[in-house]
């Protein structure tokens, strides 16, 4: 079988398989990958009745190979990545189950330790974001304690661990007629199970592929950023030093790289940031412990707004262009960033459970967010119309030098238009700003940190679709 | 008594200057306590225009005050920018004759969940 290791241009990225991958350098990441390469492989190589760890996006099966051949004895786990890797469907409840609890996400749990985190959605909406597959050091919490009257049945059953199905194995176990008949049957369903899990993992990795891809590449535009920074500050002396006209222009210009500049490092920030609370979350810290991961957070964002309203005042169009963004990102964009209302719909309802009071909140802040969002729309929409009004207004004045006054002065009106554009912004970051506050202030320490997890994964997710879509397969 | 007196005469000449410094800010807090919605605005002002869209997107009946149709409109926005310190007067709301304030004021209470209450008080929101 073909080995599954996702095309790395960096080998770096994964140092010893394709799905290990290391949000950052810390040893905090107990993740256990294993490569599907490696999967062929151990299927002879593996410690029978070795406890394995569990890491949450580790895949397994588990198959019984039971004495009693009943296929109504064999158990499959759910495979959590996640969600959209749903191993087995069929689970009996004979013994422990192989669940991994993975505390966040859990959209198909079967033997369900925790009742409280459960988002409840299924497959692709719960679809772990690379970071969290990267970032994992999530203890798993395996519901598989084998007890050990049931160990006979499940001798052989492998708990948590990678394994192929090896029929050359069980060669050795099968003695009777009817048993083969259903050795077979329970072969082909395996077979099958194990080609939907290939499938699944081959998108997986594409997509774990393409999330380290665009951290490499935001890495790689980081080196390059700094390095026009410096040519651009270079430059920028010079033309001072030569013309003054052309220094305002230059200002600008270090504006927009140093913005681009310092966005990249923010965002680096903010993810090592989520890495450590998602680690957090999933490590079921105290609420006091958590608290200040949740607050270092918002800090975090209160720095990207300070940041960006310092831009403006250097350039509002590079600061309204969202040239520092990736394209997807780019395309969606509200006014400089991104829609608050939109953020509530992002959240929908992983927020869960939630007290009256707390919907009634949330409600609230969708509503009012939403009515905020408009009103500057319109705002900006009259200030568009405006600018048209005045720049498109005829001179009427027949002598020539009364042409260039009614010109000036008609720019002068513009400028004075355009200089609230600067104030329009300003609200939008506000807005977004305070959306996060109030949702802060509503949300416990937990769902705050929930909900922090699933508004960096959308926009990481976000970016990642960007960086897939610019590397897509042309014909 | 006499003390009074003595002070409001060395005081006197002051009066009339004190008075008509004061007299734009009694306008605008007579105005603003004749209705329960009062924002003071410039009618090319878009930043006002994006407030008047927020009221009426809330369905809130506002009074507006076009200072730049009234007579009496610069001395009116050079208090305002006195009275908030900030570099642009208008627009301020008043709900209920009390400074809520600019934009942002007015979008923070309405995120933070306090302006509708405030709005419902002052009679210009029901339910």
């Amino acid at each position: 079988m073909q080995s599954f290791k996702a095309a790395s241009t960096n080998p770096e990225f994964y140092s010893h398989s394709s799905f290990y991958f290391r949000g950052d350098d810390s040893d905090r990441n107990q993740t256990r990958f294993t490569d599907l390469g490696e999967l062929e492989q151990s299927a002879t190589a593996f410690p029978h009745d070795d406890a394995v760890v569990l890491s949450p996006s580790s895949m397994f099966s588990l198959k019984a190979n039971n004495v009693g051949g009943v296929p109504d004895s064999l158990q499959y786990g759910t495979l959590n990545v996640g969600g959209c890797l749903d191993i087995g469907s069929t689970i009996t409840g004979t013994g422990g189950g192989g669940c991994v609890d993975t505390g966040q996400q859990q959209p198909y749990m079967y033997q369900q330790q925790k009742g409280t985190t459960s988002s409840g959605n299924g497959h692709f909406e719960n679809w772990g974001d690379n970071s969290a597959m990267a970032d994992n050091s999530q203890q798993t919490d395996t519901s598989t304690d084998v007890d050990t009257d049931d160990k006979n049945h499940l001798h052989g059953v492998q708990h948590g661990a990678l394994m192929v199905v090896d029929s050359t194995e069980q060669a050795k176990e099968r003695t009777t007629g009817d048993q083969k008949t259903l050795r077979r049957l329970a072969q082909n369903r395996e077979a099958a199970r194990k080609s939907r899990l290939r499938k699944k993992v081959y998108i997986f990795t594409f997509h774990r592929h393409a999330y380290v891809q665009q951290l490499e590449n935001s890495r790689l535009r980081l080196s390059q950023l700094e390095q026009e920074l410096q040519r651009a500050r270079q430059q920028g002396i010079y033309i001072a030093d030569g013309l003054p006209g052309d220094h305002g222009h230059s200002v600008a210009g270090n504006g927009a790289l140093t913005f681009n500049l310092e966005y990249a490092r923010w965002l680096e920030e903010h993810q090592r940031l989520i890495h450590d609370m998602r680690s957090a979350v999933n490590s079921h810290m105290g609420d006091n412990e958590l608290r200040i991961l949740v607050d270092s957070v918002m800090t975090h964002y209160d720095e990207i707004f300070r940041l960006k309203s310092i831009a403006a005042k250097i350039d509002v169009f590079h600061m309204l262009s969202g040239m520092w963004k990736t394209p997807a990102e780019r395309c969606f964009m509200w006014l400089g960033g991104f829609r608050s209302s939109e953020l509530l719909k992002i959240l929908g309802n992983h927020l869960e459970p939630l007290t009256d009071q707390q919907l009634m909140g949330i409600c609230n802040l969708q509503q009012s967010s939403q009515q905020a969002e408009d009103a500057l729309s319109q705002g900006m929409e009259a200030l568009q119309q405006s600018l048209v009004e005045t720049l498109s207004s005829p001179i009427h004045c027949p002598t020539g030098s009364d042409n260039v006054a009614d010109y000036m002065g008609q720019m002068a009106i513009a400028m004075g238009k355009l200089a609230t554009l600067e104030n329009f912004l300003h609200q939008a970051d506000l807005l977004r700003q305070q959306t996060l506050q109030q949702l802060h202030r509503i949300l416990t320490t937990r769902q705050a940190a929930r909900a922090l997890l699933v508004i960096s994964d959308y926009f990481s997710r976000l970016r990642a679709l960007s960086s897939l879509w610019q590397a897509r397969p042309r014909d | 008594m006499i003390h009074y007196q003595a002070a409001a005469e060395s005081w006197g000449y002051y009066v009339p200057v004190r008075m008509s410094m004061g007299d734009p800010l009694e306008r605008v807090a007579r105005l603003a306590s004749k209705s329960a919605v009062v924002i003071f605005s410039v009618s090319s002002c878009c930043m006002c225009h994006a407030v008047k869209r927020l009221f009426c997107g809330m369905g809130v009946n506002t009074t507006v005050y076009e200072l730049d149709q009234d007579p009496r409109g610069k001395e009116i926005e050079r208090a305002l920018m006195r009275l908030l310190g900030n570099s642009s007067a208008v627009p301020v709301v008043f709900i209920g004759g009390k400074l809520v304030g600019a934009m942002d004021r007015v979008m923070a209470s309405h995120i933070n969940g306090s302006l509708v209450p405030l709005l419902k008080e002052a009679g210009a929101l029901w339910l």
